[in-house]
């Protein structure tokens, strides 16, 4: 593509940037606002944020949020990855199409299908549905993300350092652990990270499998929000706009540097 | 681990009462209320045009991003990925923020004298496109500029020099390349659009009733599991030969080396 910005470039890049950022540019200022009415501006104050501290429902359903997420994202990673170093290293094993197609179907798959799916499996399998079935639910959903980031990682990466190993002696499972992982960690970790947004943000599938006592915190934001604008949803969504932004930030970083990646690696076979 | 089988003898009456618990009564009820045609109608509707919208959009700005100097595109893809990862739910509580009564949107109309008095947008089919196209509004972007950024200097450069005007190079070798973009981009955003529920819930009124509210309405309010999942079955129906075609052009794009 040729490079230089024409003036209709730079105005439609200007354009769809304030489109992108305004709404949430706007919704963080008012969670700043001194006044209760949310279109008046009063002056700048933390009272928002103070008043979130004091709701005790709020601050339980962020809790239910963080460790379903933790549980399920370090879940979603390890299989994730496993699938990905199935489908990139397996070769052309059977039903090999299929299971690339059964990895892809959550990415595109409506929400309300997944979770009904999700939660008459439960119902049929017998679980009590709480916190653990939104955990099962979310790892079953964002294990397809962490598998096509670690896939595309280990696809681009070079093949010869890994039969290196294997001619000098290393197993598999050591040449694995020695030499593939570290080399593909970065992508492992974006994946995490990933995984970990994509389950805190989830209202519609953790609608659809939680219980009794686990509501996470877009259900609960979600049933404030039905009600109208309040600003201290501006405030909680301030915060969770901001964990997002430094979570996808850091996938970027770990996900950079693949040149200097390449001199460490022929380091790591040297240990072999 | 050992497993018991029961004798061949048992399972067949059993799995004969199974079958003959099942019925098509479900589908029928669907068939029969005209209000599920016509959200799934609403839904296929909302999600062409909104497609569209995403499509005239989100091309300009995608090659806007292709055109920027390397280390501006890098800066770029990250700015349209941050939106990307925040939670639908919080961008469309945004645009309530805005699009209310007494919110920034209409006092801006009021302020420049569009408009005498103010409008109500939520509830509207209006707010429902505004919220889709914005929070679809990446998932578009990203796969186009993923297309447009590999097309190469030269092809233009040859182009110039046989005497094509700039508009008929465009027309004629940026969007025939960037195909696979625009198709990638279309299915990642229709295929999804037409299962939503967040934003026609919270910013649509009674004339956007689209099937994942249906859905939702028939599970969480109305506690009907089997019609619900009817609804579910159809939906997937209409959507399966998107999704399959979705899957083979993801399949092939990785195996190239991603």
């Amino acid at each position: 593509m040729r490079k230089g910005l024409s003036s209709f470039n730079l105005v439609s890049a200007a354009l769809g940037l304030a489109f992108l950022y305004l709404p949430i540019a706007i919704l963080v200022i008012y969670s700043f606002n001194a006044s209760r009415l949310v279109t008046v501006w009063g002056g700048w104050s933390l009272a928002w944020y103070r008043e979130l501290l004091a709701d005790g429902a709020m601050l339980e359903s962020a809790w239910v949020s963080v460790r379903v997420a933790l549980v399920s994202a370090t879940a979603a990673t390890i299989l994730g990855t496993l699938a990905a170093v199935a489908l990139a290293r397996g070769g052309r094993f059977r039903g090999r199409l299929l299971f690339t197609g059964l990895l892809y179907a959550p990415l595109v798959m409506p929400e309300v299908i997944t979770g009904l799916a999700l939660l008459l499996l439960f119902v049929a399998i017998g679980l009590d549905r709480g916190f653990w079935t939104i955990t099962i639910a979310h790892t079953s959903v964002t294990l397809c993300f962490v598998a096509v980031v670690v896939e595309s990682r280990l696809l681009t990466f070079d093949r010869s350092l890994e039969e290196a190993a294997m001619d000098l002696g290393a197993p598999p499972l050591r040449s694995f652990l020695l030499v593939i992982l570290p080399l593909i960690w970065p992508a492992i970790a974006a994946g995490f990270l990933l995984a970990f947004t994509l389950s805190l943000d989830d209202l519609v599938i953790a609608s659809f499998t939680t219980g009794p006592g686990a509501t996470t915190l877009p259900i609960r934001i979600y049933s404030e929000v039905r009600l109208g604008v309040k600003p201290e949803i501006n405030a909680i969504c301030t915060l969770m706009i901001v964990l997002v932004a430094l979570g996808v930030i850091a996938a970027a970083v770990l996900n950079r540097g693949r040149a200097s990646r390449r001199a460490e690696a022929v380091d790591l076979t040297a240990k072999l | 681990m050992r497993r018991v089988f029961p004798p061949a003898c048992s399972i067949l009456p059993t799995l004969r009462r199974f079958l003959a618990g099942l019925s098509f009564d479900n589908y029928a009820a669907l068939g029969s209320d005209r209000l599920y045609l016509a959200a799934y109608l609403k839904s296929l509707e909302v999600a062409a045009f909104s497609t569209l919208m995403l499509l005239a959009l989100g091309y300009p700005f995608a090659y806007a991003m292709a055109r920027a100097p390397r280390r501006l595109q890098a800066m770029l893809v990250m700015l349209v990925v941050l939106p990307f990862w925040t939670s639908f739910l919080i961008r469309v509580y945004a645009w309530i923020n805005i699009l209310q009564r007494d919110g920034l949107f209409n006092q801006m109309l009021l302020a420049l004298g569009i408009v005498e008095e103010p409008v109500g947008w939520l509830s509207t089919n209006t707010a429902v496109y505004i919220g889709i196209v914005y929070s679809y509004f990446p998932f578009m972007v990203l796969p186009l500029y993923a297309a447009l950024e590999k097309i190469e200097v030269s092809l233009h450069e040859a182009a110039a020099d046989l005497g094509a005007p700039p508009w008929k190079a465009f027309w004629r070798i940026t969007v025939p390349l960037s195909r696979p973009g625009i198709v990638a981009g279309s299915l990642l955003c229709f295929i999804p659009i037409v299962g939503e529920f967040v934003i026609p819930d919270l910013l649509g009124g009674s004339a956007t009733l689209m099937i994942g509210q249906t859905l939702w309405t028939e599970f969480f309010a109305n506690r009907d599991w089997p019609i619900a999942s009817a609804v579910a079955v159809v939906l997937l129906c209409l959507l399966i030969v998107p999704i399959l075609i979705y899957q083979h052009r993801q399949a092939r794009e990785i195996e190239q080396g991603g």
